[in-house]
């Protein structure tokens, strides 16, 4: 899974401005709440925090038990692993731009020009986050394949499946509606009457939507576009079942390396990579949820 | 608004048809049918079986769908269990402590799957805690992934909520245990169900923590469908994930029932 279906839970929080929920109950000091809450934490501390610090510490772990660099020598000189981050990287960055461009143009037409059977529209892509993504892979052999439907239709030899494009274009399609539905929630608190006012003051459709619609969900596509961002990068079923050899990234190394081929230390050597670039891409995320939001809403405010 | 003439306005439903029929229905639909089709060549499949479903449905392919639904059915208790508890006890609470901890839970959302099944064969595979090898390993791991998304559901439920009721309660000379169990906990209902939905969707669907990580007598059904799709058995591959969404869309029904009937009181 990994964060493949972040669903509800991550798209509910820009629904919810920081600063303006209600008040609540003042319910004792933070210390007194985070003792009630010590239980759920021992068990993220125990079987999360625990695990991820000894990945970091047998990184460092020579054979003989003592400290070493050579493992991290070994493994980021190694062709693989520079590939991995690369491949990681781009990938990564092409299915959030992807995204963000086909997510955008989806939920404009769904927001602003509505047509029988938008509901069903909005269903499907509820359902969507629910989907495991090696379900679009197992999909896509069928169309995209080099036996596929599409190959079929056209009678040619279309193979670009089992290439980064393969492993871009199933990204793009598991991740889109992370990026369409808090745009759909943006674009339905938009009023609609600030878009007559600048469309009778003579402003062209592209220039309202360029000027007034885009500039006011830009805090929460770049949220979504961050989401995406970091669900990319963690990705694994997809590359895992689109399996070609010279497309491999660090999820699918921490594999390969640490079940495959047993080499615990040069796996974790990986993880910590993915690990810190994963953690940098969330904080991101946090960092433009939060503080850009706050911003937002004081403009508004004012 | 901002679509205004006729003929923009059907260009734009004829490109957002063609854009979310790729990307959208087209995957869906054809898992649908691949898992019916007898064979596939041409543009369409070539006759229509229910061998592979049936095959889905039955011997290793049913064990392991029945493994995956212990497991999400345990992982999504487990994970509203702790989940709702950690965000009824961080409520209304600021501060540094309260953003160490929410952090701290949300933590796993960020790191691969795979990382944290690496991390869990590393942690637990000698003693004094011997897990490796167990089907606890699994569950653990599908609990560590799907705890912050539960968490973070009914957390941003409670921040919404009318924090004046529970107060009203108070008022009224109510003990915080009984305004906890009689308004504060009803009230979330709707939230609880809703994230028990989110983890079980989660925990169905989980590969990359599960393949570092099962024993062979808890192969859930994603391991059971990388290996047939390994194999080249593309059609069973398909069925078993028809199977999959099938078994998930139930629970997510049973789960969404239990929501609105708790909205509506």
């Amino acid at each position: 899974m990994s964060v493949e279906a972040v669903t509800g839970a991550a798209q509910e929080s820009p629904a919810v401005p920081a600063g303006t929920a209600p008040a609540a109950p003042a319910r004792g000091t933070g210390r007194r709440a985070a003792l009630w809450a010590l239980p759920p934490l021992i068990v993220v501390a125990d079987f999360f925090c625990y695990p991820l610090a000894l990945v970091v510490a047998q990184s460092f772990i020579a054979e003989t038990g003592g400290p070493t660099l050579a493992v991290w020598a070994d493994v980021v000189t190694s062709p693989e692993f520079g590939a991995g981050v690369a491949r990681t990287v781009l990938i990564a960055v092409g299915a959030a731009a992807g995204c963000a461009l086909i997510g955008t143009f989806l939920a404009l037409v769904v927001s602003f020009a509505p047509f029988p059977g938008v509901r069903l529209v909005s269903g499907l892509v509820a359902v969507l986050p629910a989907v495991p993504g090696f379900l679009i892979v197992l999909s896509f052999t069928f169309l995209y394949g080099s036996a596929g439907a599409l190959n079929a239709l056209l009678g040619g030899s279309l193979d670009f499946l089992y290439t980064p494009w393969g492993v871009l274009l199933a990204e793009i399609t598991l991740f889109t509606p992370f990026v369409m539905r808090p745009l759909v929630a943006a674009f339905g608190q938009i009023p609609r009457a600030r878009l007559d006012v600048a469309a009778s003051l003579g402003a062209r459709p592209w220039r309202v939507l360029w000027q007034v619609v885009l500039p006011e969900v830009r805090p929460a596509l770049a949220a979504a576009t961050c989401l995406v961002l970091l669900m990319a990068a963690n990705e694994f079923g997809i590359v895992l079942f689109i399996g070609a050899k010279d497309v491999v990234t660090l999820p699918v190394l921490v594999y390969t390396w640490g079940i495959v081929t047993f080499d615990y230390p040069a796996a974790c050597v990986v993880a910590v990579v993915n690990v810190v670039l994963s953690l940098l891409l969330y904080g991101v995320y946090r960092w433009v949820l939060s503080g850009r939001g706050k911003r937002r809403a004081r403009v508004d405010e004012d | 608004m901002l679509v205004w003439t006729r003929t923009s306005r059907s260009v734009l439903v004829v490109l957002f048809v063609v854009v979310f029929g790729v990307i959208v229905v087209a995957p869906l639909a054809v898992i649908g049918l691949a898992a019916v089709a007898a064979s596939w060549r041409g543009v369409l499949p070539g006759g229509l079986t229910g061998a592979h479903l049936a095959a889905a449905t039955g011997g290793d392919a049913l064990a392991s769908a029945l493994v995956s639904v212990q497991t999400a059915l345990i992982a999504s208790a487990g994970s509203v269990l702790l989940g709702g508890w950690a965000a009824f006890a961080l409520h209304g609470s600021r501060g540094r402590i309260r953003r160490l901890a929410d952090g701290l839970l949300h933590l796993p959302m960020a790191v691969p799957s795979v990382v944290v099944g690496l991390g869990l064969l590393v942690a637990f595979s000698h003693p004094p805690l011997l897990l490796n090898g167990t089907r606890w390993i699994v569950l653990i791991a599908h609990l560590v992934l799907v705890l912050p998304f539960s968490y973070s559901t009914v957390s941003a439920a409670l921040e919404r909520a009318d924090p004046d009721i529970a107060l009203v309660a108070a008022c009224l000379g109510a003990s915080p245990a009984r305004v906890l169990l009689t308004v504060r906990l009803p009230l979330a209902l709707p939230a609880l169900a809703a994230s028990a939905g989110l983890a079980l969707a989660l925990s169905m669907g989980e590969l990359g923590a599960t393949i570092m990580l099962y024993p062979p007598d808890w192969r859930t059904l994603p391991v059971g469908i990388f290996a047939q799709s390994d194999r080249g058995a593309l059609f069973a591959a398909s069925a078993s994930t028809v199977v999959l969404l099938g078994l998930t869309l139930v629970g997510l029904l049973a789960l969404n029932s239990v929501r609105t009937r708790a909205a509506e009181r």
